[in-house]
């Protein structure tokens, strides 16, 4: 290798070039991707061989949650598209818009999540559960008899559905807590508290929401006090990754889980 | 902003410009609108319908992992190791369709 470059670090140690040819954190977060990927394709996998495997598997999503998933796509598209704008941004050295297209990437975030969430309140109330949540939340009987059936015949279906769907709600929860520590750092733990306490108020489920938000605010308040730093570009382009990622995973759930159970009536 | 010593950056590895990241927004959005489309008129049958979606699904990730996430842009070697080992790894869990198909036969039947 006569023609190998050693990168000199201030303190006389020399560093070989990445056999990758990048920076060791792009590597991690890629493999990190990599891992995160085989757990969806589990839950994917467990979904496909659930429905393969069980004839008359319920097609009970109607134009509204067609609809609404619909939307939730166009949000979560379109937020990978103003992340890759925060990336341009901090690679121009613009802190300003880098933070301004981060909160845009967090708004449509939100947008999605909150969009979910309404939709799990509604396929719940009408009856669309996983057997677990009957035992844990003492529900009201569903309104809908399609989904009271759907639940009562085929219990895997509510499974599979809650499983994929709240894991992936779940990263994206998660990503918008990661974005809000790059963009506002410190600032971003009293916002994350409010959240908290409004979710102490959501209705159902959601309640359960303060639980994550409050070990996401413990998690970035260890970090961003541990470990304070002003982020790179690098720093927003692993942030960049992760999120794409999430909107990878839902480009499959969309149309497995949504668009292959539509029951459209004319 | 500035980066740790050691760190290796690559070359031009953002060097495309706004338009760019906007046509590939736009063709996933017209991807999408497509794949709803075609799942609301419920134009196929269940199986030619998932195998549909299934390539349709595959090429907006292509377009998300290649320009997005910019690897197209990495080294070659890079590239060909992490995709390879996450199809690998994808494709073993594939083996076990085939007995999902089989399990629908099984078992008691009522006559």
């Amino acid at each position: 290798m006569a023609d190998a470059v050693l990168l000199h670090h201030p303190h006389g140690e020399a560093y070989e070039p990445s056999w990758f040819r990048t920076y060791s954190k792009k590597i991690g977060m890629w493999l990190f991707i990599l891992s995160d990927s085989l757990t969806f394709g589990a839950l994917l996998f467990a979904y496909s061989y659930n429905r393969l495997s069980t004839p008359n598997w319920p097609t009970p999503f109607h134009v509204e949650s067609i609809r609404n998933a619909s939307i939730m796509t166009g949000f979560l598209l379109t937020s990978s598209l103003t992340m890759v704008m925060a990336v341009l941004a901090s690679s121009r050295g613009d802190r300003a818009w880098t933070r301004n297209w981060l909160l845009a990437t967090m708004a449509f975030g939100a947008g999605f999540v909150l969009l979910h969430a309404a939709e799990w309140n509604k396929l719940i109330d009408e009856g669309l559960r996983w057997p677990l949540f009957q035992q844990l939340f003492d529900l009201k009987p569903g309104t809908n008899p399609e989904y009271v059936a759907a639940t009562r015949n085929f219990p895997q279906f509510g499974g599979t559905f809650f499983a994929l769907t709240g894991m992936h709600m779940l990263h994206v929860t998660i990503g918008i807590m990661y974005l809000g520590a790059v963009a506002l750092r410190k600032l971003w733990l009293p916002i994350l508290a409010v959240l908290a306490v409004a979710c102490w108020w959501a209705p159902g489920p959601f309640h359960y929401g303060f639980y994550v938000m409050l070990f996401g605010l413990a998690i970035a308040a260890i970090i961003l006090f541990l470990k304070p730093m002003d982020y790179s570009d690098h720093d927003i382009e692993v942030t960049g990754l992760y999120w794409h990622f999430v909107d990878l995973v839902w480009m499959f759930i969309f149309p497995l889980v949504y668009l292959m159970s539509t029951k459209i009536t004319s | 902003m500035t980066h740790p010593a050691g760190d290796v950056v690559t070359a031009g590895h953002l060097h495309q410009g706004k338009g760019q990241f906007y046509g590939v927004w736009g063709g996933l959005l017209i991807l999408t609108v497509v794949e709803i489309a075609l799942a609301y008129n419920q134009v196929f049958t269940p199986r030619n319908m998932l195998i549909v979606l299934l390539i349709l699904s595959i090429i907006k990730s292509a377009l998300i992992i290649g320009y997005f996430m910019h690897l197209k842009f990495e080294a070659g070697r890079m590239k060909w190791l992490l995709m390879c080992s996450v199809c690998f790894c994808l494709a073993l869990m594939a083996v076990f369709f085939a007995d999902a198909e089989r399990i629908v036969s099984l078992g008691w039947k009522a006559h």
